[in-house]
């Protein structure tokens, strides 16, 4: 009989989690990028005015929003394996992963203030 | 007995690996560009699309200075890069979609997806760059 759970006293754990962070935020910007394709078809493309008003729309900034965090979440979890492959000495490794954080989570502010700043 | 003292049974192997000497089969090239296109969306892209959505949404000069900024040939040319990253790294994923839920995965079948994802992804950045210019 095997035990159902087994504690690993190595690794970090967070292995399976990135692997489902990557594959539920890839499928809901698949979903933003059809909708996105959806809408420049139907409008004919963009100009000023309907890029506007699609903008002015409350749920439209609600959808933007989770396809950024989506993305910059999916950015993390892939930028950071990047850096644990090529990156060895250890201080140098927090540090740019310390950099990446502090520069995604900036865009998440931004984000914010583009979608809600203005208008 | 450390693991030192035992016998090695195995021939001599190399010490590294020389990625390109070695001839890389397709699904290891559609990975690579999965991370190269990957690492370029997140230093490029994503700052672009905030600037780009920014000043579009500013104002109507803003949003005409914007488009005109995609005339100059460096900039398609950076447009282009973002959109073939942005292709090859969308249809790579999907396929990671698919073979995750256990369709294609022999090795045919995983090579002919491989295939169809580096041969899609150029031939419509291609597409969009004749109609860019």
């Amino acid at each position: 009989m095997v035990s159902p759970h087994v504690h690993v006293p190595v690794g970090a754990h967070y292995g399976w989690r990135d692997w489902l962070v990557q594959r539920v935020t890839a499928i809901v910007m698949l979903a933003y990028t059809a909708l996105m394709i959806g809408l420049a078809l139907w409008n004919g493309g963009f100009d000023y005015a309907t890029w506007r008003s699609i903008f002015a729309n409350g749920a439209f900034r609600v959808v933007s929003f989770l396809f950024m965090a989506s993305l910059l979440w999916h950015a993390w979890v892939g930028v950071r394996n990047i850096v644990m492959d090529y990156v060895k000495p250890a201080g140098a490794r927090l540090l740019l992963e310390c950099i990446v954080v502090a520069v995604l989570v900036a865009y998440l502010g931004w984000t914010i203030s583009v979608l809600w700043g203005g208008a | 007995m450390s693991a030192a003292d035992r016998p090695v049974a195995t021939p001599k192997r190399p010490v590294y690996l020389n990625l390109f000497a070695i001839r890389q089969p397709i699904p290891a090239i559609v990975s690579i560009l999965h991370r190269i296109s990957g690492a370029l969306l997140f230093l490029v892209g994503i700052p672009l699309i905030l600037t780009g959505v920014q000043s579009s949404l500013a104002s109507a000069e803003r949003f005409a200075a914007f488009e005109a900024a995609w005339s100059s040939p460096i900039a398609k040319l950076v447009l282009l890069a973002l959109v073939w990253s942005y292709l090859h790294h969308l249809l790579a994923g999907l396929r990671h979609l698919i073979l995750d839920v256990h369709i294609g995965l022999d090795l045919k079948a995983a090579r002919m997806s491989a295939a169809l994802t580096l041969v899609l992804a150029l031939v419509v950045t291609l597409a969009i760059g004749m109609r860019l210019w």
